[in-house]
């Protein structure tokens, strides 16, 4: 990396002579305005309306900077790169950083939120119809724009209205048969279509109580109910039900003394323990070895099968009397150019026991993706299928850069054909083609779809549904996420920075390789 | 004889090649349009699953499949658009943190964007509450954030390809007074267009294939591309029933992939040989 030539010692250069101001400096500008006011026009209005001032700060002193940038004739460089970076640094970079971040922490299922929301959580799910309190007949009312219960009691049928402030009395309600109110002084009474279309609305509304909370149920009836929890700020620690769970900060849970935890938790940075518990777990650390491994004979038979068969047939077509080389070609490269996704798909439908063309033709009954042996060689097969036409094309096109001379050379010298190919062609083939084959490598050791789409990643052990005999790492770490058995994002976190740090390593071996070759910053 | 031998290798490699294809030809054209019924020859023929396959409520195909175009088409271009202008910073001027861009560019190329899926997947629930129209089962969301890894992926190819197009042929405009954009859209573009012609094909057919992102932000059925309606078209129990509807769409989707590709098969090998890689 050090070949760049230090731009320091270049002299800079002297700006451009200022130009008259022509008809397409005009427009372009007027165009930039245009389209910053369109953009801010669009974007501010929701901001406000959610309150994001951070987020609003950052829209308007970005799109000022890049006002600036367009209106001066200066920085040109940044003219050219400015757009595609904004894109890099909001959908990659930030995502990336945010991700790195998250591997730090217990985030995922139980740990979504922050404490206060867990608190509220667990109060608000523990909440239970209060022992002897009355079941009120509901009537949803608006008063102004904001909805409100008016709720009677059964018994002295006496009417209150409960808003999110809690209960007043109501005086000059007129009941109807069932109980329920038909008009009120100042409220508008919902008709029955018009509550069941605030439906969600009228679930979400708790009226607050001396002793707990009146909800709804349903659209006709609210009880009164009571937090059999209740959060304690003294003593940090969750009470009710005859227990006690006190905050661990560490784990981002309440526990009570026996160990048990609640089931909702928070968010806390957990520091390494994820990395830790990749390595040092025993189960974890023997399936994530298992995982690497089969990764790594993937990628590797990919490359070595997908070339050495493209190879194959690019040499066998290469000869002087050679017929029909244009057939053969149209006819090699039709897997690449047909849509991976669904022949992908087809594939794995070819091994279906039941009816898939694999065993109906051979007349077997193999179970081909039951069993880790044959599904690891039925994957291996499919993404042969897939890969060989790109090498098949790449040979053919390095091969037509080697100049015939060298093997004639070779035979002459009384080399067998075998001998020229092993000693001639193939080294000069390698030079050419090893940063492909590299890149080729890196590009199946997270190749998603062709393990998610034929194998998804089974067959699954019958003691641990989470990692499959196909699995790759880049498969592993979406069902971890992802998959049924609850979001673990801050594991999965990890695993992707362990796959970054692999891919990246394998990076700088092929730049160090290539940059031998060619001049990577001239 | 010898020659006779590369033949029957060429020709049994061909088979392989054909085979699976020609079985979704034979299951496309299949009467019965199940799986369990088809066979490598078609035992039959007629268009009945080309016509359920449009007169379909639950997979509107026509709808899906215009749906990936536009993102597809979109994507590549804007997305080559941006990486080119990037790779002519990069190869025709000299700044202060170019080293370094160069650098992060290859770094941040190296962590595919699907890694930091949950990131992508939080920000977008903020961005589908404030713009709708840029949210969850939208083309123009799905379409930024490919864009987002638009200069990751291109920008070290377009550069060496911008290389090789020598310098004197600026300077010569710059000496007869043509602005820098001038130079970029009348000089360098007509130069580089073939192979641009190919990494934009390459790069419209891989987007066509993404599945893990789209799946992942397409939820509703009309908003589906071809990668994630089909493959919703066979999951579960409709694995057998719907297979030759698959194949039918199958082959749809392909006409215009593979017409490409004949089309351009002359400036595939080239393009190739530079390091664009189909995703």
């Amino acid at each position: 990396m050090t070949s760049d030539v230090p731009e320091a010692a270049k002299p800079r250069r002297a700006p451009r002579p200022r130009r008259e101001i022509t008809t397409a400096y005009v427009v372009t500008r007027i165009a930039v305005l245009a389209v910053t006011a369109a953009i801010l026009v669009y974007a501010v209005p929701p901001l406000v309306a959610a309150r994001a001032w951070i987020a609003l700060a950052v829209l308007v002193a970005v799109t000022a900077a890049i006002v600036c940038l367009y209106l001066t004739r200066r920085l040109i460089p940044a003219k050219y790169l400015v757009p595609g970076t904004v894109l890099l640094i909001a959908f990659q970079l930030f995502p990336i950083l945010y991700t790195v971040s998250t591997a730090f922490t217990n985030f995922g299922d139980g740990h979504r939120g922050d404490k206060q929301s867990a608190v509220t959580a667990i109060e608000t799910g523990s909440v239970r119809q209060a022992p002897g309190s009355p079941e009120y007949t509901l009537t949803a009312a608006l008063r102004g724009d904001e909805l409100v219960f008016l709720l009677v009691d059964p018994e002295t049928r006496r009417v209150q209205t409960g808003s999110g402030e809690g209960l007043a009395p109501l005086e000059g309600a007129r009941l109807g048969v069932t109980g329920k109110v038909l008009a009120a002084p100042g409220l508008t009474v919902l008709t029955a279509p018009q509550a069941a279309a605030r439906g969600a609305e009228i679930a979400a509304l708790a009226v607050p109580t001396a002793g707990g909370l009146i909800k709804a149920n349903g659209l006709s009836r609210a009880v009164e109910g009571r937090a059999a929890l209740d959060y304690d700020p003294a003593c940090d620690c969750v009470r009710g039900d005859g227990d006690t769970w006190t905050a661990d900060e560490a784990r981002g849970y309440f526990l009570n003394a026996r160990g048990e935890h609640l089931a909702q938790g928070w968010q806390v940075g957990v520091g390494l323990d994820n990395f830790a518990r990749v390595l040092t777990n025993p189960t974890i650390s023997g399936y994530f070895a298992g995982v690497f491994g089969w990764n790594v004979v993937f990628a590797l038979a990919s490359v070595v099968t997908t070339f050495g068969l493209g190879m194959g047939v690019a040499l066998a077509l290469h000869h002087p009397r050679m017929r029909g080389t244009r057939f053969y070609r149209i006819a090699l490269i039709l897997p690449y150019a047909m849509p991976s996704f669904a022949m992908l798909l087809v594939w794995r439908d070819l091994f279906n026991r039941d009816f898939g063309l694999v065993n109906q033709s051979l007349g077997l009954t193999v179970d081909w993706m039951g069993e880790p042996v044959t599904a690891r060689f039925a994957v291996i097969l499919v993404n042969l299928w897939l890969g060989f036409p790109y090498m098949f094309l790449v040979t053919t096109g390095a091969l037509q850069a080697i100049p015939r001379e060298l093997t004639e050379a070779a035979s002459i010298d009384g080399a067998s054909p075998w001998h020229a190919f092993r000693r001639v062609t193939l080294p000069l083939l390698l030079v050419a083609l090893t940063p492909l084959l590299i890149s080729s490598f890196a590009f199946n050791f997270n190749n998603f779809n062709a393990i998610q789409l034929t194998s998804e990643g089974g067959p699954f052990p019958a003691e641990n549904p989470q990692v499959g005999a196909t699995d790759l790492l880049i498969t592993y770490t979406f069902r971890l996420a992802f998959g049924t058995g609850g979001a673990q994002f801050g594991f999965a976190a990890a695993i992707s920075v362990f796959i970054f740090a692999i891919v990246a390593l394998i990076s700088v071996v092929t730049f160090r390789r290539t940059r031998r070759q060619e001049e990577v910053y001239a | 004889m010898r020659l006779a031998l590369r033949h029957v290798f060429v020709l049994v490699v061909c088979a392989f090649a054909l085979f699976p294809i020609v079985f979704v030809v034979s299951a496309a054209i299949n009467p019965l349009g199940t799986l369990a019924s088809t066979d490598l020859l078609p035992n039959g023929a007629s268009l009945a699953n080309f016509a359920d396959l449009f007169g379909s409520d639950v997979h509107p195909f026509g709808r899906w499949f215009l749906n990936s175009v536009f993102i597809a088409l979109t994507a590549s271009f804007a997305g080559l658009l941006l990486s080119m202008s990037a790779a002519y910073a990069f190869s025709r001027m000299r700044f202060r943190g170019r080293r370094v861009g160069l650098l992060a560019l290859l770094l941040i190329q190296m962590f595919p964007q699907f890694l930091a899926i949950v990131t992508i997947f939080i920000i977008f629930t903020e961005v589908t509450e404030l713009y709708p129209a840029f949210g969850f089962d939208t083309a123009w969301g799905l379409i930024l954030l490919y864009l987002g890894g638009a200069l990751g992926v291109n920008t070290w190819l377009m550069k060496g390809f911008l290389d090789t197009v020598p310098r004197e042929l600026d300077e010569a405009a710059t000496v007869d007074g043509a602005t820098h954009a001038q130079i970029f859209w009348r000089v360098i573009m007509p130069l580089v267009t073939p192979i641009l012609a190919v990494t934009a094909m390459l790069a419209f057919i891989g987007t066509m294939s993404e599945f893990i992102m789209a799946s992942v932000f397409l939820r509703d059925p009309g908003s589906k591309t071809l990668a994630v309606g089909m493959y919703g078209m066979i999951a579960g129990d409709q694995r057998n029933a719907n297979f030759g509807m698959f194949a039918a769409a199958t082959l749809l989707t392909a006409i215009p992939t593979v017409g490409a590709f004949l089309w351009l098969q002359r400036y595939i090998v080239s393009g190739l040989t530079s390091g664009a890689v189909k995703g």
